[in-house]
């Protein structure tokens, strides 16, 4: 039953199809209506919903933390060792830590550098990552062996190791634990985007338009990245949680940010040994990045469900 | 199946060279001064200082320093700190805790976590299925130390005053298997959640394969069609994962290790970090790396067992 | 709903047979509830199949000719699948009605199912010999050595060649049409009463379509077993079927013995079909085929779904759902088994 003569080819086996045009149109389209019924599907998930108020109030939080709070933990009458752990209040929401500082106002400032580091880590994972792995993936042959081989290397050190290793007798700061985070991160994208450029590297939209006669770059960055892209933001949402959680481990163990800068890793480290005299200086700063993290993934988690056909 | 094993170790000589090179290049090209490190606050005496570094060939070009290691630790010298410990010794003292603890939390994380999975997966979307996943993600989200630490006050210190002392605060090692069930606990949290939630996906999306379909229509038990047919094909990634997962375990141990008070490799790097001892670090990682390597070969080789279409590809 | 009800009321046509067929569907409805609606894939079908007779039941890709086959042997996904109203009766009793268990139990031993795909339908990590044995252990409850040799048998049976040696091997093993004979022998193993074979030769090369075929029909005649061949290739059946049952949009459009439909088809879509196939006669001429799209299940046309795509469709076609008239000689002389669900069956067979 071949059928040479109209234009809707009936091999495409769904009955919902609309009608097919070019090569090119029917591609986008595909793209088009992956993302926008993703979309719609993230509208109505209050996961995603939860996770995206959350994950927009510590932008603004890090951005702009005078709008929340009065005081900055680094002017000099900051503290005050009469109010060492003293509990919350209604007008110190938080209560004091062992040196007298207002733990809510720490807290808040505090969300500045776990957010530069889950941001500029993942900016920059993404970046290398996936350029790297956009190239390996489609170039194939002996740039792909190296490259490959290479993060084989990467993936053999753990990232909290590493990061420990590297960290160890440097001066830490927020850029610092980016560069060493993303220094050990990048493999893991290059691996996806890799791994996605060559599945849709033969698909046959992309063999058309390569018989077509459309260049290699042209066709890698209108054909094979805006289809190999989704599992790489899915991955990069739910792996910014977890640089901002490796960074609060890295102060945590005093080889991360360093005092006077603040971190919520090294406040919960401060509070540690009075937890049980005085918990909420522990608490608080531990929900605030237990809640960031849990924003990133949660965000990362959605996207991937609406992204996934498989799971409609 | 013999040569697909050794195609696996050949392929595994030039990533332990790799990682030992990189190790060896974060710690010592970009790290800072040890000499300086092991005086501490005040300036080191120049002429000790001098002696030191001519004694640790602390003054040669960097490649010239990574050669001599590695002959070293090919000949089974991992070299030894500032003052005078073998790094091997070190090792060897602290390894045998890292090792029960790790194999008691690998022992967690596979068990529980793939029981969980696999119920989550079964009774999809329902409530069990949704406590699954919502304990899950706050497990990933709040941070080891914070769990850890709370875990082992609450359960330690405070069940213990209502007369069960089944979690020792700190880590004690006469207390045998039961010294290593908290920590082991709190060491397979995230890998655990993590196992929870590949099994459960892995589950689901074997039950949906062909050849379950076919299982049905054969007229097999529901148990039989879960078991033998949908759990024995999901295991595969999580096999995967597990196996990758050993080497993260050993990483993690640093934190929980800290938390218990267990002088183990995570000890080790902990006052490693402290004294900035780098032959240790490296010594260490090292090893860590090596392990890592041998469980992905054990992966490798259960893999080549689970899925017969590797075994002879 | 007085279309559906109207398709009921008209038992469907079939050929004469003394007592109880094996298997007789009646007015089957399926559904699926996805999010983007209901998707109603099988919408009121009958049919029956005897003992040594083939049905072929042909259909392009979401007609519901696999739905149904997946209702009668109990292996649709509910949810999101959802069967409303009908019977499926076999050997007089109605499947849908039977405790889980009990079902579970004719599945394999009574009714056997053939897929399409054999490389995926059947389980990679598990040898032939265990998939095969596992029939008899499970329903006879074979030890593991017997059933190990039951299986040698069976894949002798399906003209596998070393059989003993190649028991221990696993799918990918094999080729195409070796692992279809696979296939076929376990469905076989227990000498089921019906078997429901799902395009099975969809997947093999041409010239291993006919030997499988040949295969399945050999077996059938010698266990005398009731069959019911899904396809969408009008080639394959003239060879093995008895009769026809033609479906579009989830509804029988025609049903017929199979040499007659392609002599005379009595319903649009049937002749369009058949127009279709190349033909080395009319070599040079340009191929016939049929317009547009099949219907969207989420929102099939009003009155007959063929409508929108018929080269004779008329006012009454967008409104009234056609029954499955039955169809006659024009001096009103019966066809047996004959029926066709289009407004102008007489125009379509007589004009």
């Amino acid at each position: 039953m071949t059928d040479t003569q109209t234009a809707g080819a009936p091999s495409t086996g769904t009955a919902a199809s609309g009608p097919a045009g070019g090569k090119k149109d029917e591609k986008q389209e595909r793209i088009a209506s992956l993302w926008s019924d993703a979309w719609r599907d993230l509208r109505s998930n209050p996961i995603f919903l939860i996770g995206a108020f959350l994950v927009f109030c510590m932008l603004v939080l890090s951005a702009v933390p005078g709008w929340f709070t009065s005081g900055t933990p680094f002017a000099a009458n900051a503290c005050t060792l009469q109010n060492s752990l003293k509990p919350p209040t209604g007008e110190n929401w938080f209560g004091f830590d062992v040196q007298g500082c207002d733990i809510y106002t720490r807290t808040i400032w505090a969300a500045r550098n776990s957010v530069i580091v889950g941001v500029v880590t993942t900016t920059l994972v993404l970046t290398v990552g996936g350029a790297l792995g956009l190239l390996a993936g489609w170039l194939g042959g002996i740039m792909d062996s190296i490259l490959s081989r290479i993060t084989e290397i990467f993936f053999a050190i753990p990232l909290l190791l590493g990061g420990m290793l590297i960290m160890s007798g440097r001066e830490g700061n927020a850029w610092t634990v980016s560069a060493v985070l993303a220094t050990l991160g990048w493999p893991q994208i290059f691996r996806i985007m890799r791994s996605s450029v060559l599945q849709h590297k033969n698909n046959d939209y992309v063999v058309a338009a390569r018989a077509l006669g459309a260049s290699t770059v042209r066709i890698t960055l209108r054909h094979i990245l805006p289809n190999a892209i989704a599992p790489v933001i899915v991955v990069g949402a739910i792996s910014l949680g977890v640089y901002i959680g490796a960074e609060a481990a890295l102060s945590y163990l005093g080889i991360g940010v360093q005092p006077p800068e603040i971190s919520w890793g090294l406040m919960i480290s401060d509070a540690k040994d009075r937890f049980l005299q005085a918990p909420h200086v522990l608490l608080f700063p531990a929900a605030a990045l237990s809640i960031t993290v849990l924003a990133f993934i949660m965000v990362g988690d959605a996207v991937r469900d609406a992204l996934d056909p498989k799971l409609r | 199946m013999g040569r697909y094993l050794i195609r696996r170790l050949i392929q595994a000589i030039p990533v332990l060279l790799g990682a030992t090179f990189l190790i060896y290049f974060l710690t010592f090209a970009l790290g800072g001064d040890p000499v300086q490190a092991l005086a501490g606050e005040k300036k080191a005496d120049p002429l000790v200082a001098a002696m030191l570094r001519e004694k640790y060939h602390l003054d040669d070009p960097f490649l010239v320093q990574y050669w001599n290691y590695l002959t070293g630790v090919l000949q089974g010298n991992l070299g030894e700190t500032l003052n005078g410990r073998q790094v091997l010794d070190l090792i060897t003292e602290a390894f045998p805790y890292t090792v029960n603890l790790a194999i008691v939390a690998f022992a967690i994380e596979a068990l529980v976590g793939v029981t969980a999975g696999i119920m989550a997966a079964l009774r999809r979307g329902k409530f069990l299925d949704q406590l699954v996943l919502l304990s899950t993600l706050l497990v990933i989200s709040i941070p080891v130390f914070v769990t850890g630490f709370v875990l082992q006050l609450l359960l330690g210190v405070e069940l213990k005053e209502l007369g069960f002392d089944f979690f020792p605060v700190s880590f004690n090692e006469s207390d045998g298997f039961k010294a290593y069930l908290l920590p082991g606990f709190i060491l397979a949290s995230t890998s655990l959640a993590y196992v929870t939630r590949l099994t459960r996906t892995s589950l689901m999306e074997t039950m949906r394969a062909d050849y379950v379909r076919t299982a049905v229509a054969k007229g097999l038990p529901r148990r039989r069609v879960v078991v033998n047919h949908a759990l024995r094909n999901a295991l595969i990634p999580i096999v995967t994962f597990l196996g990758a997962d050993l080497g993260s375990l050993m990483g993690g141990a640093v934190i929980t290790e800290n938390i218990f008070n267990i002088n183990g490799i995570g000890g080790l790097i902990a006052q490693a970090i402290r004294l900035d001892q780098g032959t240790v670090l490296v010594g260490v990682v090292t090893l860590l790396v090596l392990v890592y390597l041998l469980a992905n070969l054990i992966v490798d080789l259960l893999y080549a067992v689970l899925d017969p279409r590797i075994r002879y590809a | 709903m007085t279309s559906i009800d109207k398709t009921t009321n008209v038992p469907a046509p079939r050929a004469a047979s003394e007592g109880t067929p094996l298997l007789e569907v009646r007015d089957l409805h399926v559904e699926f509830h996805t999010r983007d609606g209901v998707a109603k894939a099988v919408n009121g079908v009958s049919y029956s199949v005897d003992a040594g007779e083939t049905l072929a039941v042909l259909g392009e890709s979401g007609s519901g000719k696999s739905v149904t086959a997946q209702a009668i042997m109990g292996i649709l996904d509910m949810p999101p699948g959802k069967i409303p109203s009908g019977e499926i009766l076999f050997q007089g009793q109605d499947l849908l009605k039977l405790p889980a268990d009990e079902y579970r139990k004719i599945r394999g031993s009574k009714i056997a199912m053939i897929f399409q795909d054999a490389l995926s339908s059947l389980n990679p990590v598990h040898t032939v010999g265990a998939q095969l044995g596992e029939m008899f252990r499970v329903h006879r409850g074979m030890s593991k050595k017997d059933s190990l040799a039951k299986a040698v048998e069976l894949m002798d049976r399906v003209k596998i060649p070393a059989a003993k040696a190649r028991v221990g091997d696993y799918p990918h093993q094999f080729s195409g049409g070796m692992r279809q004979r696979i296939m076929i022998a376990m469905a076989m193993a227990l000498e089921p009463d019906l078997i429901i074979a799902d395009e099975p030769t969809t997947a093999l090369d041409v010239t291993v379509q006919a030997q499988v075929m040949d295969l399945l029909a050999e077996l059938q005649r010698e266990m005398n077993m009731g069959l019911i061949l899904i396809t969408h290739d009008l080639g394959v059946v003239a060879d093995v079927a008895d009769k026809i049952a033609v479906m579009y949009g989830g509804r029988i459009v025609e049903t017929a013995p199979v040499h007659e439909i392609y002599k005379r088809p009595a319903h649009p879509y049937t002749r369009g079909l058949l127009d279709s196939i190349p033909r080395l006669d009319l070599k040079g001429q340009e191929l016939y085929a049929i317009k547009g799209l099949p219907p969207n299940l989420l929102n099939i046309p009003s009155g007959c779904a063929f409508n929108p795509r018929c080269p004779k469709a008329q006012d009454v076609c967008r409104t009234d759902v056609p029954v499955l008239h039955r169809v006659t000689e024009q001096d009103g002389t019966e066809l047996p088994g004959r029926g066709s669900a289009c407004h102008f069956w007489k125009e379509q067979i007589h004009g």
